[in-house]
């Protein structure tokens, strides 16, 4: 009867891993829901509890600019998974296709944004879509639809819609090369053994391909949800940190900056600052515990 | 032997050499990065010139960035001697936390007024912390040749103003008023705050208003929300997507006529623009009223609290209260003026034409900055907000007046 051996080599492989991702990502993390709960009155700071919480959700003037916040958030998501997904998809899907010309140098154009950064994103966008120096208003011109155009970043009513569809242009490749993968994953004698039966073309792409790359459409659909739910870059490159027009386009992320850091006469907070950045971090765990429990435990997956 | 005594000799030299220079070396935090070259080239060796055992080092970093690096380097005790101070609560926040040194026994500060003062002082006044530098008046700068071509004369009246603006856009050719409300502040700093002194009588206005015995929804406050909502029908095409770099490039390369401006702008116009320009005040209600113009206070030097080179820090703040000093930053920075009780000539035509409203003109600085952005919501964004609306015609002026009322309410006691 030998006694278990501590494993040391585990041990020690783990440890840089664990002691980097702890300094950089949990300590912060827990210390931001600390700051939460504090204020800070005469340069001292006081344990509130949960007031700071209350004023957010409490307080007219917060609750206001956090439910518009979350608000705009939604539409912002909701563009994301109704345009760039499907549009994703149906990329991956041409590009799959074994007669197409050129497919390399299509992946590589569609990629290619995702790449980018957002500052470059944001005021390269800005100018295209500028009345005054922009080439939209003459490109519609040239083409009769000079009525469609308006200073769609200015305008309330659009300002959020287009911000979202150019996030959508920025980063369609994602999804595109996910499900590009796992369409190549699928094999042939799967879409043979279905064209024996008659399941050609594009019932083979709904009744089977669909069903076979639907873990990866989820994988997709929540890593939108993180990433939209933590936008903030191209906002503040495009809008500011106010998020005009009249805080059409405020997200949770600039909602959060102007509180934390200040901005212009605002002084900064930190402490509601942290409250809003702990009702960031509840909204995405919840988004994604609904995902890992009520959707992803119920996909099936095949097993080749 | 000799050889020896000679290298004592030398040595003894350099230590007594050592001991003569005992030269203080002083350290500026500014997020003026724009200006280093000014003050390596001219202020600094002119302070150097009078006052040969201290040497001045000018350090600034970036704008955005400047507030959360003094901080830190102040929370960490390695901030330079002399800060660059921002108006108001900002400034204010450092002195209460003991970052800046009371400076109210300076004889320099003698020679500047209430007025240059009050936004670097505690609010009951008793103390200052830091020197005044400079200040930007706003106006509106135009375009001397569209104006001959059509025509027209300097508008002195609102009156006028609107007529110039309607022949301008009769015309075609020009676009009336260059600005745009994608960035939001110029329309509440170049706009509200520019011609709203004329309606609420400047500082009796503003000082009311701290006070509590005026509010937001008073006439006087709300008339600049319908002035500005006329402003509507003489901006560009697509002025809601229209950024302040846009405003700024359109009026230089001549395809506007008009530009509601800060001062700060002349030098940079004069560098861009090829045609020859000219300013004029925020238009009066009726010929021959008494006019306001905002003349504000933007930029002043103050003591690290923990500085141990205090004496020199203050030599050097007390020159800062000379003609000297007020002479080579005026017309070093023209559109950056004097906040000193000195006569200061200044070269630039442009920014003569500014300076010279002080003389016909009651100062005053804008309405939000003092005291009233201190709290949730911030009346300074709120305003931009409301500037915004008000030129767009979202809402009405009466319901911004009453919107922003209502937020101050919230949380500033004397307007309860």
């Amino acid at each position: 009867m030998k006694r278990p051996r501590i494993k040391w080599h585990i041990v020690v492989f783990l440890a840089p891993a664990v002691l980097v991702y702890t300094a950089i990502m949990i300590f912060p993390l827990f210390n931001t829901l600390r700051l939460a709960l504090y204020t800070e009155v005469d340069q001292v700071r006081h344990f509130v509890g949960l007031e700071n919480f209350r004023t957010l959700f409490g307080n007219p003037h917060w609750s206001g600019q956090f439910w518009n916040a979350l608000g705009n958030n939604m539409w912002f998501f909701f563009i994301h998974m109704i345009v760039q997904n499907p549009i994703g998809i149906a990329l991956a899907a041409i590009l799959s296709h074994p007669r197409l010309r050129f497919a390399a140098l299509y992946r590589t154009a569609i990629f290619v944004p995702t790449i980018l950064s957002f500052v470059i994103v944001g005021f390269a966008w800005k100018l295209i879509l500028s009345p005054i120096w922009g080439i939209t208003p003459d490109m519609l011109k040239a083409v009769g639809l000079h009525w469609l155009f308006a200073p769609y970043l200015g305008k309330e009513e659009y300002a959020l819609t287009t911000l979202s569809l150019i996030s959508v242009w920025q980063f369609v490749g994602i999804p595109m090369m996910l499900i590009y993968a796992a369409l190549l994953a699928i094999p042939e004698e799967v879409l043979e053994a279905g064209e024996v039966d008659g399941i050609t073309g594009f019932s083979a792409f709904w009744k089977i391909k669909l069903p076979l790359i639907l873990p990866s459409i989820g994988i997709i659909s929540i890593l939108t949800f993180v990433a939209n739910f933590n936008a903030f870059d191209l906002i503040y490159t495009t809008q500011g940190a106010l998020a005009g027009p009249a805080f059409s386009t405020d997200i949770l992320g600039t909602f959060m900056y102007r509180t934390f850091f200040g901005f212009q006469l605002q002084l900064g907070d930190p402490h509601m600052g942290s409250a809003i950045a702990s009702g960031m971090f509840g909204i995405i765990l919840i988004g994604v515990c609904i995902y890992l429990f009520g959707i992803q435990t119920r996909l099936r997956r095949y097993q080749f | 032997m000799n050889r020896k005594l000679l290298s004592l000799a030398l040595l003894g030299s350099t230590i007594l050499g050592g001991a003569a220079a005992a030269e203080v070396t002083l350290t500026i935090e500014s997020w003026r990065n724009d200006d280093l070259i000014l003050w390596q080239d001219k202020i600094i060796p002119a302070f150097e010139a009078a006052n040969p055992d201290i040497k001045v080092k000018f350090t600034p970093s970036a704008p955005a960035e400047y507030n959360a690096v003094l901080n830190s380097k102040l929370d960490a005790g390695s901030a330079g001697d002399l800060i660059t101070c921002r108006p108001f609560d900002a400034s204010l926040a450092l002195y209460d936390a003991g970052h800046l040194a009371d400076l109210s026994d300076l004889d320099g500060m003698d020679n500047f007024s209430p007025v240059a003062k009050s936004a670097w002082q505690t609010d009951d006044a008793a103390a200052s912390f830091c020197m005044p530098m400079a200040s930007v008046i706003h106006g509106f700068i135009y375009n001397k040749d569209a104006f001959a071509e059509l025509g027209l004369e300097i508008p002195e009246t609102e009156e006028q103003f609107f007529a110039a603006l309607e022949t301008i856009k009769a015309d075609g050719n020009y676009i009336p008023l260059a600005m745009g409300t994608n960035d939001q502040w110029e329309a509440a700093t170049m706009g509200y705050n520019n011609i709203g002194p004329n309606y609420w009588k400047g500082e009796e206005g503003r000082l009311a208003l701290i006070a509590g015995e005026q509010k937001l929804t008073d006439p006087q406050w709300v008339a600049p929300y319908e002035t500005l909502a006329k402003w509507n029908e003489y901006l560009g095409d697509g002025y809601e997507a229209q950024t302040y770099p846009d405003s700024q490039n359109i009026f230089t390369l001549g395809r506007a006529a008009i530009y509601p401006a800060g001062s700060w702008e002349i030098t940079g116009f004069n560098a861009q623009a090829d045609f020859a320009m000219g300013a004029f005040k925020p238009p009066v209600m009726n010929a021959g009223d008494t006019c306001y113009i905002s003349d504000h206070t933007d930029i002043a030097l103050g003591m690290n609290a923990a500085s141990p080179n205090a004496e020199a820090a203050k030599t050097f703040l007390n020159w800062m209260g000379t003609s000297e000093f007020a002479s080579i930053y005026a017309n070093a920075l023209p559109g950056f003026f004097s906040l000193s009780n000195h006569d200061v000539a200044m070269e630039d035509p442009l920014a003569q034409e500014f300076v010279s409203w002080r003389g016909e003109c009651e100062s005053t600085i804008r309405s939000t900055y003092q005291v009233l952005s201190r709290g949730t919501p911030n009346l300074e964004n709120e305003t931009w907000g409301a500037s915004v609306a008000a030129i767009k015609g979202s809402k009405s002026a009466a319901d911004l007046g009453m919107e922003l009322q209502t937020g101050l309410e919230s949380w500033y006691a004397p307007q309860k």
